[in-house]
């Protein structure tokens, strides 16, 4: 028998998911855990619905940016025309999670917490430098989002902790992103490569900063500080380009699957951040 | 009834079909959603190993558990004859099949039902099915076909002895038949060429990929009365497939046909129904089983992967002077693999007095291969139509040119005996190159491919009856599960034959104890035989609509004719002779000796075959290796399409499966024999937004084996596409592409190798 809660107040799901030993599964969107449900792969003795706390559905304003609750699904996100103007990159990661259906419920919080190398907005939001903030029985911690996910289906989370927002830090002129990833077909398919750069620009087009993460091409998705490298004091010139590319490649340390071969991944990785790049210099120049 | 243009006021309108609301709704019931009061669940026990011995089977836990009503093993199912049964499209082995539903001594693939039991819930029957203990020898297995053809791979069964090699071998081996068919002299005849192009070719196993899984209800009253409910191409075939693997008489096993969301050819055969039938024998009580897709691809039929070797000899001007194929495929666990069609099938566009085909049906460790969509004829075609792009650039022909010179026409004979009667493969030939797609310009790393294709169609056996009810509206009632539209065609047959509106004429597809014997909808049989059965049913309902009015008019039948949907006396009105509507006729029946209709049973011989050309468009991206597909016409010669959205749906939808299958379909199996993509996230079928709107061009040369001229349209569309594609691919990436599918990684390994 499974136990089902709902509860309204971040304190609340902590408590729940406290007593629950280990055996609670957090549920938002539920298109990730519903399906691992019904294929028997997770057993839970308590599902939590995290969905009704308010905080977990709202996206406001604070001083470092934008802040959007763990639940907020894809196509909330894309209602909110900040989002539209100043995360492209993010909200095109988070809008590729699933069908036009899965979009209605499908959430960040969720992507990151399944913890699936071939997440995709996960790699965007890496990319972006956004933190996210997890409570537990201890309180609340502000953490990088590269530093939850530790491998393939596993979390830093400790029993009793969820993620309750994300904290999507505030852009300036001439800084956008981009993602894209690679399926074989045009949708409905899980990433064989994910691609996703954040860049700012100086007032001379050229790159002041620069972040590249990769998704499918290894056990967690990847923040590539080498590839980020490679385009810094750069205007994306071609050699900059090949730094990039092979930088990308290189940080691949992909598996054999039905989904894609390692020789396969690791070469479109460095094509798709190639791309990738130049799709988000010319957002960064075109926001200045 | 004549051909000319307009003639007609129903057939070659597009009215709305009378399952169309109920679909678009979600009111139509399919096969899981039939239930009768104090239904129990059964589910099936498969095979976790590729081939195992089953050394035995301990039900005792399951069967104390609380809720579970009964279970069946191999043992429950009487063994029948090691023969092959005739069938419409392929011979039958009901042996076979049994041991298809349900393992015997050896489970042959991962999937094989070993055991099936029936409880109360879904649940409990789930945790039944743990509770058996099965102990399996696990043996060495074998997946691909040239490695099953190879000594020394594990043998699947003993008693298999190649057929049709001379002599007998004396060991039993994979290879289930080897099939040799010829015209003139192959040797000759590649001496005389000044141009051959030989290659080997593969394609992979490809499922049908129907959307709703198999599905039935059955029910066996205490004096052994049999009702199945289920999703099928054939609830005649389930009743005969029934029949024969329970050892029940017809008339003790009633099926009533569900709405059908697809089959594509894999409803052609059982998997559930003869369990659920032992199962509800057992419990008493009705039984339902419904398979998951993961099911679904493990243990339902594919249609056969392919290894093959085309070579073709040509004069320096284009004509071919010989053909030489050599297919193997995939045959499942089971023989009967389509190896033969694609024999038939691989030359048939072609005059060719040199041609030799070769196939081998080749068993190995994989769910035993269903029909699919012109079984056998699209693994041939990939390969031939190839080969024939090969030539033509070899030549510096143009591709359609090349066809052209040597296109089957009246007269030309197959290489499987026939010589051709009217036929409209030159016709499609022109309309391709005709069309504005050939001529369009391509950017970079773009490229067209063109491939043509034939199916034989069927016909056989159809039963239809039409009823003329007392207001004068009419019902048709035939035997065929309605897979692509035919209820709609049926009502458009009888409406135009009996002269009243589409809208006054209901068809229904009758159960078994309904309608008399029909065969299968398989073969692109329905339209054409079935469609001639209603014509001639509603002919003789006219008869005697006619006799009707000759009885009102004191006349003989000669003096009365049929127009517009009424009587009229020959020679015009009189005050005594009126026009009498079918709706008067309808309404003064009691007084002229009863209710008015008219049945018949043919066997409907005369079925015409399908030619088509296709013009395929292709980007390839040389960074990623991803094809993307940028524009596709089918041209079919269609003999004369009833309703003609009904026709072009057939067209689109055969080659975006065709499509499919070229581009990324295919069996991952991993090294223990086990499928690793059962579903559709990794099994990966076009999605809408990765195709074009696929363009139509029907061709009407009618086929004059029919009332209307209908030839079948459903399975000659899926023939081209995977050479069509191939060969836009090929020109684009100027190397060819002779494995599919072409996924990215293989057409980035084959850019870097060439």
């Amino acid at each position: 028998m499974i136990n089902f809660a709902i509860p309204t107040s971040v304190d609340e799901a902590v408590g729940l998911l406290a007593r629950a030993n280990g055996s609670g599964r957090v549920l938002a969107g539920g298109t990730d855990l519903l399906v691992q449900l019904r294929a028997g792969r997770v057993s839970p003795g308590i599902i939590v619905d995290i969905k009704r706390i308010p905080d977990l559905k709202a996206v406001r304003h604070e001083a470092g940016g934008l802040r959007v609750g763990a639940a907020v699904s894809g196509a909330e996100l894309a209602e909110h025309a900040e989002v539209q103007k100043h995360w492209p990159g993010v909200l095109e990661a988070a809008r590729l999670i699933g069908s036009t259906q899965v979009q209605g419920r499908a959430s960040l919080g969720g992507n990151l917490c399944n913890a699936s190398p071939a997440a995709d907005s996960v790699p965007a939001l890496i990319a972006a430098g956004v933190t996210c903030t997890i409570a537990g029985p201890d309180g609340r911690r502000e953490v990088a989002v590269e530093d939850v996910v530790t491998g393939p289906g596993k979390t830093s989370l400790a029993a009793g902790e969820f993620v309750v927002d994300f904290l999507l830090p505030a852009r300036g002129a001439r800084t956008s992103d981009a993602y894209q990833r690679f399926i074989p077909r045009t949708e409905m398919d899980i990433a064989v490569v994910g691609a996703a750069v954040c860049l700012a620009l100086d007032a001379n087009g050229t790159v002041s900063a620069a972040r590249v993460a990769l998704g499918a091409v290894a056990p967690t998705v990847r923040l590539v500080p080498a590839a980020g490298a490679a385009l810094v004091g750069t205007k994306l010139e071609d050699a900059a380009l090949a730094r990039l590319a092979a930088a990308a490649s290189a940080a691949c340390d992909p598996i054999n699957d039905k989904r894609g071969t390692i020789e396969f991944r690791t070469r479109v990785a460095g094509v798709l951040a190639r791309r990738v790049a130049v799709l988000a210099y010319d957002r960064a120049r075109s926001k200045a | 009834m004549g051909n000319e243009e307009n003639q007609y006021k129903v057939i070659g309108t597009r009215p709305i079909r009378p399952d169309g609301v109920d679909k678009v709704t979600g009111r139509a019931a399919f096969g899981a959603d039939f239930s009768l009061p104090g239904t129990i669940v059964g589910r099936v026990l498969r095979s976790p190993h590729a081939h195992a011995r089953i050394k035995s089977i301990d039900a005792k836990l399951a069967l104390a558990l609380p809720g579970v009503r009964a279970m069946v093993t191999g043992a429950d199912f009487p063994e029948l004859p090691d023969e092959i049964t005739a069938g419409g499209e392929a011979p039958v082995n009901f042996r076979d099949v049994s041991h298809n539903v349900m393992a015997r001594a050896k489970a042959l693939y991962e999937g094989h039902a070993v055991a099936a039991v029936a409880a109360t819930t879904a649940a409990i029957a789930e945790q039944a099915l743990a509770l058996i203990k099965v102990e399996y020898e696990v043996l060495p297995h074998v997946i691909d076909v040239r490695d099953a053809a190879a000594d020394g791979a594990p043998v699947l069964h003993e008693t298999m002895f190649t057929s049709g090699v001379e002599p007998a071998p004396k060991k039993p081996s994979n290879v289930a038949g080897r099939t040799e068919m010829g015209l003139g002299n192959v040797e000759e005849g590649f001496a005389a060429a000044d141009v051959t192009v030989e290659r080997e070719y593969t394609t992979q196993a490809v499922h049908q990929g129907y959307i709703e899984p198999h599905a039935c209800v059955a029910s066996v009253t205490t004096d052994g009365q049999a009702t199945v409910w289920s999703t099928s191409q054939g609830q005649f075939m389930v009743r005969e497939f029934c029949s024969r693997l329970l050892g029940m008489d017809r008339a003790a096993i009633r099926v009533v046909p569900s709405e059908i969301g697809g089959g594509f050819g894999g409803k052609t055969t059982v998997y559930l129904e003869p369990l659920a039938i032992a199962l509800a024998k057992k419990s008493g009580k009705p039984v339902k089983m419904v398979m998951t897709r993961d099911e679904v691809f493990r243990a339902t039929g594919p249609t056969s992967g392919a290894s093959m070797k085309v070579k073709l000899g040509a004069k320096r001007d284009g004509t071919l002077t010989a053909g030489d194929m050599t297919l193997y495929y995939q045959a499942g666990a089971f023989a009967g693999g389509p190896a033969m069609l694609g024999c038939m099938t691989g030359f048939a566009p072609y005059a060719l007095t040199n041609a030799r085909a070769v196939g081998y049906d080749v068993v190995s460790n994989r769910p035993k291969a269903a029909a699919y969509r012109a079984p056998g004829a699209p693994m041939a075609a990939f390969a031939v139509e190839s080969a024939m792009d090969e030539l033509a650039q070899k030549l510096g022909m143009d591709p359609i040119e090349l066809r052209l010179k040597n296109a089957a026409k009246k007269g030309t004979r197959a290489i499987y005996g026939v010589k051709f009667p009217e036929i409209g493969f030159v016709e499609t030939l022109e309309a391709a190159k005709k069309h504005p797609h050939y001529s369009a310009p391509l950017g970079p790393n773009q490229a067209r491919g063109v491939a043509s294709g034939f199916w034989f169609n069927i016909g056989g056996q159809s039963s239809a009856a039409v009823h003329v009810n007392e207001d004068g509206t009419a019902e048709v009632v035939t035997g065929n599960p309605d897979i692509g539209g035919s209820r709609a065609s049926m009502a458009m047959m009888a409406a135009e034959v009996l002269g009243i509106e589409y809208s006054k004429v209901k068809p229904t597809v009758g159960d078994t104890g309904q309608i008399g014997y029909s065969f299968l909808t398989g073969g692109s049989r329905v339209t054409f035989a079935t469609g001639k059965a209603v014509c001639e049913a509603a002919q003789a309902t006219v008869n005697e609509l006619r006799a009707r009015a000759a009885k009102l008019w004191e006349c003989p039948i000669e003096d009365v004719e049929w127009k517009d949907g009424a009587a009229h006396p020959v020679g015009g009105q009189t005050d005594t002779r009126t026009v009498l509507s079918l709706a008067e006729l309808a309404e003064s029946a009691a007084k002229t000796g009863g209710p008015i209709s008219g049945a018949v049973g043919i066997n409907a011989a005369g079925a015409g075959a399908g030619f088509g050309t296709q013009i395929c468009d292709v980007e390839i991206d040389p960074e990623t290796g991803k094809v993307t597909v940028l524009r596709y016409t089918v041209v079919q010669d269609v003999g004369r399409a009833i309703h003609p959205a009904y026709v072009e749906g057939q067209l689109q939808g055969g080659a975006v499966q065709g499509i499919g299958w070229a581009l990324n379909e295919e069996y991952v199996y991993d090294g223990n024999g086990r499928l690793d993509n059962p579903g559709f996230l990794d099994y990966r079928m076009p999605v809408a937004s990765d195709l074009p709107m696929i363009d139509t061009v029907m061709i009407e040369v009618p086929n004059p084996g029919h009332p209307f001229g209908v030839r079948g349209v459903g399975e000659t569309p899926i023939v081209p596409p995977l050479a069509a594609v191939a060969n836009a691919v090929s020109r684009a990436a100027k190397v060819r592409l002779a494995d599919l599918p072409i996924s990215p990684p293989r057409l980035l390994a084959a850019l870097d190798g060439k």
